[in-house]
């Protein structure tokens, strides 16, 4: 903090909370006072205070994830992640939580989040359901499938918008539904995820069947992926946490991949005889050393 | 001649938990880092550099070429970044790679790293990807407890950590220096090139970006040589590709083929045309590279072909539309992708795709006038080439590729304002 006899130091952008702000801005100002409206100012002060609601263990993870990079600051995107695995989304209070632990200011977090779709500003539900509707999967079904989930979990009035919630966040049984870009499973189309696991070859039916599900608390297998928990669960694992139990966590690696269509080429070829020509043990080339 | 489909990346995809390092080792896995840990950099450089290997991106940047702008010295740390962001509309192919065989990329890093001095590797995987994120994580957790990784691997001296490192959602960070400056911890924003990232890359460090198919296909190229990989595809457009089949065709799906193979080939080994509807539109690789119609069957499909045909090869994402899709739909479909996609940093782009989707969405609805198809053209001419990245230039591919081919279909759609007109005249 720079001072200077007779000015009132300056506040300095860093891991300062809103009120060590104000603070900063000495005991001789009345920030109230001052403020355009001073009504509204009224009590800023008290508002201003960010309840820190992360406990020890969150604040152990995000140490871990500083130490996996050499610089601090390329652990906030899967600090975000850590955080949304917490609420369920990107508060004001997770946005102070990564600035304080990476030493930036709540702005320079903010300017971060906003920027990515996967960091929801508002509180999610258990699940998130992504329903492509990039061109080709909109082409094969994946339009109507949005516009029928709309109207499924909201009503025919009142469909659901995007990244809006049926239900209450972050209750059993609520559902976020949101309309996607490619999720980069087009020979699957139309594609839909449910907590980033995928669900392939749609229908509107299968569509149904998998939110009622879901509402009514059962976790339907995906075509590709590990068995369901949630969509701070599946937060967690973005932030780079796996299960620690080992047997848990077999099963989730070993989820399902192979489809029929991931596996087409390879299984025509084997049918047909079809190789790629044959390897011979060749030396490398010489180079001169420099 | 090479077999129509010659599986290489894809050769382990059919065995059972092709993904585990036992299933790896079994079927060859890291044996090509036993013979290149033995070589020098420099000779696998110029093993990279022979075998003619383009990047699998998209842009087909030939590897070697690449991987030799990094300097010899080590005054500041080597990266190797894996561009892992799969997110162009309809590729689909490094994600079901990632899943089947996490080690052919984890080997592919460790040969790359080495060759570049770098001790360091990132995989940038896009956050939509869980299982390859986990499957990725457990590849690499196996590969430190097998000794492939962390310090003096399989006794050579070389160090090498890997860290797998989930996006959160945007297609920009494809472009591989807003990919760094994601990593970075930023807004995922293109910077301007030069210093290009073999001077200044990740934190102003030498550093190479890479595709995840170019890495992978790293291992093979040592274990059989440049000769053996240029026996699939063409002169200058050597070795396998995954090409993706989407869309209306019977049997969509990756199929592994020599580069150059064209649609008439793959839609052969794809079943045909679902339900015998016919073609009628459909992408060499991706919604970026400009469409081609039914004329356009027998082109080859790698770099050169696809270029000399008036569009580019990208990510060999192959959409096939048959005669039930509207063009103008379907352009307007992409252009509303790039809209939400633009990062925003630079006004052709960020304005431009924000004007043409009002445009289509407005034409589409049935209100546009011819005038709007001069319109959609002069603002493509403005983003072309004047956007800060290729982002811009992928956007108005769809708009002037459905135009050149389909204009009758835009003229379609103001037929009707255009007699709605008379009748308010009469």
């Amino acid at each position: 903090m720079s001072t200077q006899p007779g000015t009132t130091p300056t506040p300095e952008p860093g891991t300062s909370l809103a009120e060590q702000t104000h603070i900063a801005a000495g005991g001789d100002v009345d920030v109230i006072a001052i403020a355009p409206d001073s009504a509204e100012a009224a009590g800023i002060l008290e508002h201003a205070k960010l309840e820190d609601i992360f406990d020890a263990d969150t604040y152990a993870k995000a140490q871990n994830l500083i130490s996996r990079y050499p610089q601090s600051r390329s652990a906030l995107l899967p600090m975000l992640h850590l955080v949304q695995s917490v609420q369920g989304y990107v508060s004001q209070e997770g946005i102070a939580f990564c600035a304080r632990n990476l030493d930036l200011s709540d702005a320079e977090v903010s300017a971060v989040a906003t920027f990515y779709t996967m960091y929801k500003r508002r509180p999610c539900g258990e699940h998130l359901v992504s329903v492509c509707t990039n061109t080709l999967c909109a082409a094969m079904g994946g339009d109507a499938i949005y516009k029928k989930l709309q109207t499924h979990l909201g009503s025919e009035e009142k469909p659901l918008g995007q990244n809006e919630t049926a239900g209450t966040p972050n209750e059993p049984g609520s559902i976020t539904l949101e309309h996607a870009e490619c999720l980069a499973a087009c020979d699957l189309a139309p594609v839909i995820q449910v907590d980033y696991e995928y669900f392939d070859n749609q229908t509107e039916d299968k569509a149904v069947a998998l939110v009622d599900a879901l509402r009514a608390g059962k976790k339907p297998a995906p075509t590709r992926g590990a068995p369901l928990t949630s969509f701070r669960g599946a937060e967690l694992q973005l932030a780079g946490f796996f299960p620690e139990d080992a047997q848990q966590y077999r099963t989730d690696v070993d989820g399902p991949s192979q489809a029929v269509e991931t596996l087409r080429g390879a299984q025509v070829a084997q049918d047909r005889g079809w190789t790629a020509p044959a390897m011979q043990d060749v030396p490398l080339p010489e180079v001169e050393k420099k | 001649m090479a077999d129509p489909i010659t599986p290489v990346l894809t050769k382990r995809w059919l065995s059972p938990n092709s993904w585990t390092i036992q299933s790896y080792e079994a079927l060859e896995g890291y044996t090509a880092i036993r013979k290149a840990l033995k070589a020098t950099p420099e000779q696998i450089v110029q093993l990279v550099k022979d075998s003619g290997l383009r990047g699998r991106g998209g842009a087909g940047f030939p590897a070697g070429i690449k991987w030799s702008f990094m300097p010899p010295n080590e005054d500041k740390p080597h990266y190797l970044v894996i561009n892992a962001d799969e997110g162009e509309p309809g590729t689909c192919k490094d994600i079901p790679l990632m899943m089947a065989d996490p080690h052919s990329l984890v080997e592919g890093c460790i040969i790359a790293s080495y060759a570049m001095r770098s001790h360091h590797c990132f995989i940038y995987v896009r956050g939509e990807a869980l299982h390859c994120i986990r499957r990725l994580n457990a590849a690499v957790r196996e590969a430190y407890e097998a000794g492939y990784l962390g310090k003096n691997i399989l006794d050579s001296g070389f160090d090498l950590d890997i860290t797998v490192h989930a996006g959160a959602g945007a297609y920009i960070c494809g472009e591989e220096t807003a990919l760094l400056d994601s990593l970075e911890g930023r807004r995922g924003q293109p910077r301007l090139k030069p210093p290009f990232p073999a001077a200044a890359g990740l934190y102003a460090a030498p550093t190479t970006v890479n595709n995840v198919e170019t890495i992978a296909s790293a291992p093979y190229i040592v274990n059989g040589g440049s000769d053996w990989f240029r026996q699939m595809g063409r002169e200058k457009s050597p070795g396998p590709k995954i090409y993706s089949i989407s869309g209306h065709v019977e049997k969509p799906g990756q199929y592994e083929c020599p580069l150059g193979t064209t649609l008439r080939e793959l839609l052969d080994m794809a079943g045909g045309m679902k339900d015998g509807i016919p073609l009628k539109f459909w992408t060499p690789g991706g919604s970026s590279t400009p469409m081609f119609t039914e004329e356009h069957l027998d082109v080859p499909l790698d770099f050169e072909g696809a270029a000399e045909a008036g569009s580019m090869l990208g990510t060999t994402a192959v959409q096939v539309f048959n005669e039930t899709v509207s063009v103008p739909w379907a352009v307007m479909k992409w252009t509303q992708f790039y809209e939400h996609e633009s990062c925003g940093k630079c006004t052709p782009c960020r304005e431009g795709t924000y004007w043409l989707v009002q445009i289509l969405e407005r034409m589409v609805e049935g209100h546009g006038t011819e005038e709007d198809i001069d319109t959609l053209l002069d603002v493509c001419d403005n983003i072309l080439g004047r956007s800060f990245c290729a982002l811009g230039d992928g956007a108005v591919s769809p708009i002037q590729s459905g135009i050149k081919y389909f204009r009758e279909e835009f003229l379609a759609l103001c037929e009707i304002n255009k007699r709605e007109l008379v009748g308010a005249q009469a």
